[in-house]
């Protein structure tokens, strides 16, 4: 569904991702995990097109799209989840969520269908219909990421670019979250991109899943290989040596 | 009892002029918004409605087709102005974007002086000038024209932001690009609405402030700093704040000519704009912020 090969993306003078090549196959939850700096967001980024690559190829059910600005991409259906949530903190929550289906709007079986998604997301987080009228800036940190993800439905992506969704949050509510990432591959056959600091928690959602480090993958395979890999578990899941040599 | 009637007077008029400096204020607003530029080249549609108005009565169309020219002239230089100069600059510093704002206003108000030479030209009244008495002071008919418009269009613009999924599109993108352009928004095409939303409506201020004050080719400068004045005392990002401001320093202008000298009429905006930049930067109407990180 997704595939990238030999991607090279600078800020500026800095050369962020090494010849990065990964894939995901329809109906996959593929996690990527890595420390801070590595270039998880910016691999992210580059797929969504706001930070194009220097050289390499993404290509989207077999279309490249490396060139095409960020509306393009959305408009094939590939949403991105943003790290930090970044929603519209001054508009309403259901401003947001109409502004998630933006593409939608051009025709009218396109504004019908922003509907259903709209009672869709609706089902999924009661909360945020609870909070329709509120503007987005006055939720809760959890409730903006559930505002983030229902935002990026709205599209109806085929592909979800999930960005640290567990950022900052309260267990219980990253469960929540992980537990309608997991529904919508099952319901909707929703493929998945999830990038995260918190590895065990993403690897343990994950069917497979890439290591990033100083922007080389330095590491793939199954999600349960990796949740088992004594590197991984020394490098991101956070047991050091001895806690590995006594088990 | 005469001292009132004098106020009631100054009053009257400074909310006329106040409602065209909310009206520019509000295309400084609109630009600023989409783009995070303060755009001087705002005074220059407002001149060209005026002078382009004029232009095509000579023409002999009727008024109400000559404007509608008058504004495709402006909205079409507007859409010129931000395709050469604004779009191709990827990563300029605002700093560089506000000199080339100078820049295209120095050029249209050249190109206007070429076009329509250095004399003021006036633009008859659009529905004659026989003064009507309210109380003890008098309006002409033009003062109503200037507040039905105004109304008109800041209740257009609320429609157009708060109801359209454009105009919605439109605050997203001015909260934060990046996350608008996740959505699917065309974030570009946003820049060029607010150019084409922001030189209409200047160009509609110059339009039915020009029987009032004649018209020159450099009657934008002062009227665009003026705006520019609205747009700073009602904080740029508060729409409602721009229009109140405006109409504020309309008023306190009128007043402060009225009772101290009329020649201090223009030190009196550019006092309360020095004032304002120095105790609050952000506008007087700005809340605390309600949101949380």
């Amino acid at each position: 569904m997704l595939v990238i090969k030999n991607l090279n993306t600078y800020y500026g003078q800095v050369h962020v991702l090494k010849n990065v090549s990964l894939h995901l196959r329809e109906g996959e939850i593929v996690a990527l995990i890595g420390a801070n700096g590595a270039g998880k967001t910016t691999l992210l980024n580059t797929v969504s097109g706001i930070t194009p690559a220097r050289s390499g190829i993404v290509s989207y059910r077999g279309l490249p799209v490396q060139d095409l600005p960020p509306h393009r991409i959305v408009g094939l259906g590939v949403s991105q989840v943003p790290e930090g949530r970044q929603v519209f903190k001054p508009l309403v929550v259901e401003e947001n969520l109409e502004l998630g289906a933006y593409l939608l709007h051009r025709n009218k079986e396109g504004k019908e269908e922003a509907k259903k998604n709209l009672q869709m997301v609706y089902e999924l987080f009661p909360v945020l219909a609870e909070r329709r009228r509120q503007p987005a800036g006055t939720l809760s940190g959890g409730e903006q990421q559930m505002l983030a993800v229902g935002r990026a439905l709205m599209a109806g992506p085929r592909l979800l670019l999930l960005d640290e969704p567990s950022m900052g949050l309260a267990p219980l509510i990253v469960q929540e979250i992980f537990r309608v990432i997991r529904s919508l591959v099952e319901e909707r056959k929703t493929t998945i991109l999830i990038v995260e600091q918190n590895a065990k928690a993403a690897l343990n959602l994950a069917d497979r899943g890439y290591v990033l480090d100083t922007g080389k993958i330095i590491m793939e395979g199954a999600a349960s290989d990796l949740l088992v890999n004594r590197d991984v578990q020394r490098a991101y899941l956070g047991r050091d040596k001895k806690e590995i040599w006594e088990r | 009892m005469e001292a009132f009637g004098e106020i009631f007077q100054y009053i009257l008029s400074g909310f006329s002029t106040g409602a065209i400096y909310a009206l520019i204020g509000f295309g400084f607003a609109v630009i600023y918004n989409s783009t995070g530029i303060i755009n001087f080249a705002q005074g220059e549609f407002v001149m060209l409605g005026g002078l382009a108005t004029i232009f095509f009565i000579n023409m002999n169309f009727p008024l109400p087709v000559s404007v509608i020219f008058a504004i495709a002239t402006a909205t079409l230089t507007g859409v010129v102005f931000e395709r050469l100069a604004i779009r191709p600059l990827k990563n300029a510093t605002p700093l560089n974007l506000v000199l080339i704002t100078i820049g295209a206003s120095i050029l249209i108000r050249g190109g206007a002086m070429l076009m329509w030479g250095k004399d003021t030209h006036v633009l008859p009244s659009f529905s004659g000038s026989d003064p009507i008495y309210i109380a003890d002071a008098t309006i002409l008919p033009q003062h109503l024209w200037i507040f039905s418009i105004t109304v008109l269009i800041i209740a257009a613009s609320r429609m157009f932001f708060n109801r359209s999924i454009t105009g919605k599109a439109m605050r997203a993108c001015a909260y934060n690009r990046e996350a608008a352009g996740l959505v699917g928004i065309d974030v570009k095409k946003m820049v060029l609405f607010s150019f084409i939303i922001s030189s209409a409506i200047g160009s509609l201020a110059g339009i039915i402030i020009a029987p009032l004050t004649m018209s020159s080719y450099d009657v934008g400068v002062m009227l665009g700093l003026k705006g520019f004045c609205a747009a700073i005392i009602g904080g740029m990002s508060n729409g409602a704040g721009t229009v109140i401001g405006g109409l504020l320093l309309g008023i306190l202008e009128s007043l402060g000519a009225g009772f101290i000298s009329a020649s201090y009429k223009d030190a009196i905006a550019f006092i309360i704009l020095l004032l304002i930049l120095f105790f609050r930067p952000e506008g007087i109407f700005r809340k605390d912020e309600t949101e949380r990180v």
